[in-house]
């Protein structure tokens, strides 16, 4: 997904780190990463370890980190837009309008990801940076805990026990969407994408999927 | 044996009613040392209520929740679940300094975010579903 991103600037002292949030491991990741034909970092994270230290709720999700290791953007949605949420669910196609929006999206995002390497812009300062940090609250420290669980009972035979964890890890934490489509892909493969996954879309309302990072 | 998970690792512990516990267990769990002010990590103790310390044992949950951190039990309650307190991730974030974390690659090889120090990097989730 960043590989035209990288090659393009792997010599200007950047790297991409792409981080699976994947419970069913490696080899369930294995196949998108061999297609991505990547040279950067491809690591997995069946635990959603990674959401939990940076507080993120959704893929793709992304945090820029400068030379001495500093937050400079902390996490923003990484190019992607609501525009799937009108889409035509029979034959799966957006409009051409809502397309080409879609891919001038994502082009404005990488366009600001090349200039803040060639030149630092749009790296926040701390007063900015600071104000745009989701908080984690106490329900989101125990969400992430019961997620843990319920992943740890779930890959040791334990399912309809780890579910609950996880369907709890979820009503205490209704925004990290991560955590839902995580669960329901371990109930089974495609249940993420499925009426389920739509109807909780649906009832979003006036509020974003992708909330778009603020360039 | 009772399995704990925490944020970064799994432990198999003696533990009983709970997570009663030998000091030197709850220190290789928790990082934090019981000492007679109570449990103390660097420069910092958090005092633990009589009713946590016992002859030579420790309450790690109890300590847990003192600490202000979710410690969460399976119905068997032989696997615990220590989730990092809030107040712990929101210093960590607003220090601005990126939390490291060692994750493998495809191929198993442990890789560190430390291990990037002196490049910038783009950190990026995905998923297949």
């Amino acid at each position: 997904m960043w590989q035209q991103l990288y090659s393009e600037l792997k010599d200007e002292n950047f790297m991409v780190v792409a981080v699976a949030e994947e419970s069913r491991g490696t080899d369930h990741a294995r196949p998108w990463i061999e297609q991505a034909k990547s040279d950067y970092w491809q690591l997995i994270d069946a635990e959603h370890r990674l959401e939990d230290l940076y507080n993120l709720v959704n893929v793709p999700q992304a945090v820029w980190i400068d030379e001495a290791g500093r937050i400079v953007r902390p996490p923003e949605t990484a190019g992607s837009t609501d525009h799937f949420r009108r889409m035509d669910l029979k034959t799966r196609t957006m409009s051409p309008e809502d397309q080409a929006e879609r891919l001038a999206a994502r082009q404005a995002y990488l366009d600001a990801v090349r200039a803040w390497v060639a030149t630092g812009k749009h790296a926040l300062p701390a007063d900015a940076a600071r104000a745009s940090l989701p908080k984690v609250t106490p329900q989101i420290a125990e969400s992430r805990a019961r997620f843990r669980l319920g992943v740890w009972l779930r890959a040791h035979g334990r399912a309809a026990e780890g579910d609950r964890q996880m369907a709890e890890a979820s009503r205490l934490h209704p925004d990290a969407w991560s955590l839902w489509r995580q669960a329901a892909d371990l109930d089974e493969v495609g249940k993420a994408s499925g009426p389920d996954f739509w109807k909780r879309v649906q009832a979003l309302g006036d509020k974003p999927y992708y909330p778009p990072a603020k360039l | 044996m009772t399995k704990i998970l925490t944020p970064t690792a799994e432990h198999d512990v003696a533990a009983h009613d709970g997570l009663w516990m030998s000091p030197a267990d709850a220190a290789t769990v928790t990082g934090w040392t019981l000492k007679p002010e109570g449990m103390c990590r660097a420069e910092l103790c958090v005092p633990l209520p009589a009713s946590a310390v016992g002859t030579n044992e420790v309450d790690v949950a109890a300590f847990w929740k003192k600490l202000g951190g979710p410690a969460i039990a399976s119905d068997q309650r032989d696997v615990w679940a220590l989730g990092a307190p809030a107040d712990e991730r929101n210093g960590a974030l607003e220090g601005f300094e990126a939390p490291d974390f060692t994750l493998p690659d495809v191929n198993g090889v442990a890789r560190s975010l430390s291990q990037l120090r002196g490049k910038k990097v783009f950190l990026a989730t995905w998923a297949s579903w």
